[in-house]
């Protein structure tokens, strides 16, 4: 599915780009605040995945803390660290909850979010607050399992020495029996685990796909100058024709040919750029927050844009082999007006921290309406005629180009 | 002073082959507002004895704004005839006041067969200045004034261009004050996209006057362009909230004209 397109050129730039701006999160840092929070939740969640190794290693080899025969002080140390950034984590997700629903930030606020999209994002942050709570219960229960003699683990003695679960366990746990602790040690592992299979099977319907797709995403960017829209090729062979006085007009085309559809209506011609774009929005809304179409109460949000891509595409997905809905993405999910009021400013563009690229699907959604429809604003119209007509958008004689030069 | 403005049919019939083409634009040709920039470019050229000529009414506009509206057929026509005329005067440099043709000459011509190397004329001032070619020395005109810099989406976000005005407007040792949202940021004065050719979808606001609340904002009294449609769209703004006798929209090569005293 997609049109093809190709980003396949100057590998070294796109991994520098994909470095920089997915790795890196460079461009996040324009709001520091937001920054700092999304850093410490996807540093937290990189470095959490030692972890998450040992935790399946125990659980095939029915060890207890297997790393730690292993690895000894260094192993201590590396827990202490993810117990930190685990408690970053937890902080920043509060933070990223309260903002998100009590805070009355416009981007949060905006019509295209109602709904699944809201209850999306909260689920995602209560399942990463799920995930923490068991993972301290698990370190935790443990670690006073220990202090007592009762932890499975036979390789060191008395406390583990982790950075938090070493004073949180026995806050916590100190009242419990040792079976108590021991189901609480296994309710934590089980818990974990199990909340990880259940988020890697939630990921691919929600919009936290992006944790994978902002890679790809960015290393397939656009490098070229964003005031450079597409070229039309199919346009351009057409145009020559036109405009060659030697050619055959009914040589031109061959008759069973399927001319291919100019612009785009439904979500088949897009790009499978376009596509991995609309799985990669994880619907933030900065591109909407800058938007001077949005800014100014008119109808058109990029992020709405991206967002009925991605939903257009499931439904069409969902449909079974050869069978048409009838309906498209122009029309039935993205009105006109909606394309008729970007300015093509490139804001959407140049505010999406992973490059994700609004403005080249409102182009050709545009295209398809003015080139398969002569669908437009009645100025337009004229517009195009006088420059059809006299070389200019407005009505001048193209003769009268150099009159300036004697007029006071 | 009377401005030496030769057509390239003019030159090619003497046998001379101009340094530079100066593309006027349709709003540069056409526009009361946008004839004077286009004047204010003129003096600094022959002021610098700049070895350029003008297309006149062999220049069409570039199909920058069929491009922007969709429809393909009438760009592409724009643009290959364009590019028959500009190649037919073997052009290689051109120098334009539009950030619009500028974007469509320098990034959507070269796939047509148009390759050009393409310049604001903000890039070329600086140029002339660097080179010693325009000296500013010692001006008063805009001594200690401040002046906030609009900057047009085609010329900042679409092609990087951020410093080449900045730094015309640190010549005229006036205090340059930036908008809330500037460079990268800018916010869009509403005409791009073509835009510039309709009324504005329903909302709230108009997008120019948004962007004027960021002007009032910086207490500037003069706002610089380096676009003939950011320059109405601005004027109108200003306008909107009656402080045209406080506030002058004027262009970047108009400044520099007026400092040189040209």
């Amino acid at each position: 599915m997609g049109r093809t397109i190709n980003r396949s050129d100057k590998p070294l730039t796109r991994l520098k780009t994909m470095s920089l701006v997915a790795l890196g999160q460079k461009k996040m840092f324009t709001s520091p605040i937001a920054a700092f929070l999304h850093l410490a939740l996807y540093v937290a969640f990189v470095i959490t995945q030692i972890e998450l190794v040992e935790i399946i290693a125990d659980g095939f080899s029915g060890k207890h803390r297997i790393f730690y025969f292993y690895l000894g002080d260094f192993y201590v140390f590396m827990v202490s660290f993810i117990e930190i950034l685990t408690v970053l984590a937890f902080v920043a997700t509060v933070a990223f909850l309260w903002r998100r629903n009590m805070l009355s930030l416009p981007r949060f606020n905006k019509k295209e979010l109602l709904g699944w999209p809201k209850k999306d994002a909260n689920l995602i942050l209560i399942m990463e607050i799920v995930l923490i709570v068991f993972i301290f219960t698990m370190n935790g229960a443990d670690e006073v399992l220990y202090n007592r003699g009762g932890s499975h683990v036979e390789y060191a003695k008395g406390s583990f020495g982790f950075s938090i679960s070493s004073w949180l366990g026995p806050l916590v746990f100190d009242n419990f029996t040792v079976e108590a602790l021991r189901i609480f040690e296994r309710i934590g592992w089980w818990g974990h685990i199990g909340m990880v299979f259940l988020f890697l099977n939630y990921l691919p319907y929600s919009k936290h796909l992006h944790i994978l797709l902002a890679f790809p995403t960015t290393y397939f960017s656009n490098l070229e100058a964003k005031g450079k829209f597409s070229h039309m090729k199919s346009v351009e062979n057409e145009v020559k024709l036109m405009l060659d006085p030697n050619a055959d007009p009914y040589s031109a085309a061959n008759a069973t040919d399927t001319p291919e559809r100019f612009g785009v209506k439904d979500v088949t011609d897009l790009t499978w750029k376009n596509l991995l774009d609309a799985y990669s929005c994880t619907e933030c809304g900065r591109c909407t927050d800058v938007c001077p179409a949005n800014i100014t109460g008119k109808a058109l949000s990029p992020r709405k844009i991206m967002m009925d891509t991605r939903d257009r595409m499931v439904e069409v997905g969902d449909l079974k082999k050869g069978v048409v809905d009838g309906k498209s993405l122009l029309g039935d999910y993205i009105s006109p007006e909606e394309v008729w009021a970007c300015t093509s400013c490139n804001a959407c563009v140049e505010a999406c921290p992973i490059n994700i690229d609004p403005l080249s699907i409102i182009v050709d959604l545009r295209r398809n309406l003015v080139m398969e429809d002569a669908a437009m604003p009645s100025e337009l119209a004229g517009m195009l005629t006088n420059i059809e007509n006299n070389g200019a958008p407005w009505q001048f004689a193209q003769s009268d180009r150099l009159n300036w030069l004697n007029e006071e | 002073m009377s401005l030496k403005v030769p057509t390239m049919s003019e030159m090619m019939a003497n046998g001379q082959s101009p340094e530079i083409l100066f593309w006027v634009g349709c709003a540069g040709s056409f526009d009361d507002r946008a004839k004077k920039i286009t004047k204010a470019v003129v003096k600094i050229l022959n002021h610098c004895k700049v070895d350029f000529a003008v297309l006149g009414a062999e220049e069409s506009c570039t199909g920058d704004p069929a491009k922007r509206a969709g429809n393909e057929f009438t760009f592409q026509m724009q643009a290959m005839m364009n590019i028959q005329v500009l190649n037919g005067y073997n052009v290689k440099k051109i120098v334009t006041a539009c950030p619009h043709c500028f974007n469509t000459l320098k990034n959507e011509y070269p796939e047509l067969g148009g390759n050009y190397e393409v310049v604001h004329h903000s890039q070329l001032i600086q140029d002339l200045i660097n080179t010693g070619k325009l000296a500013l020395e010692g001006n008063q005109t805009y001594k200690g004034k401040k002046i906030t810099f609009h900057d047009p989406c085609y010329l900042g976000r679409a092609n990087d261009v951020y410093e080449a005005p900045r730094s015309l407007i640190e010549k005229l040792d006036a205090e340059l004050v930036e908008m809330k949202r500037c460079k990268s940021n800018g916010l869009c004065c509403g005409a791009g996209g073509a835009q510039m050719f309709k009324e504005a979808e329903k909302g709230q606001k108009e997008i120019n006057v948004e962007r004027t609340d960021d002007v009032l904002e910086t207490k500037s009294s003069i706002i610089a362009t380096g676009c003939p449609f950011c320059n109405t769209m601005m004027t109108d703004g200003i306008k909107n909230v009656n402080k045209e006798n406080e506030i002058q929209v004027l262009d970047i090569a108009e400044l520099i004209a007026n400092a040189a005293e040209l």
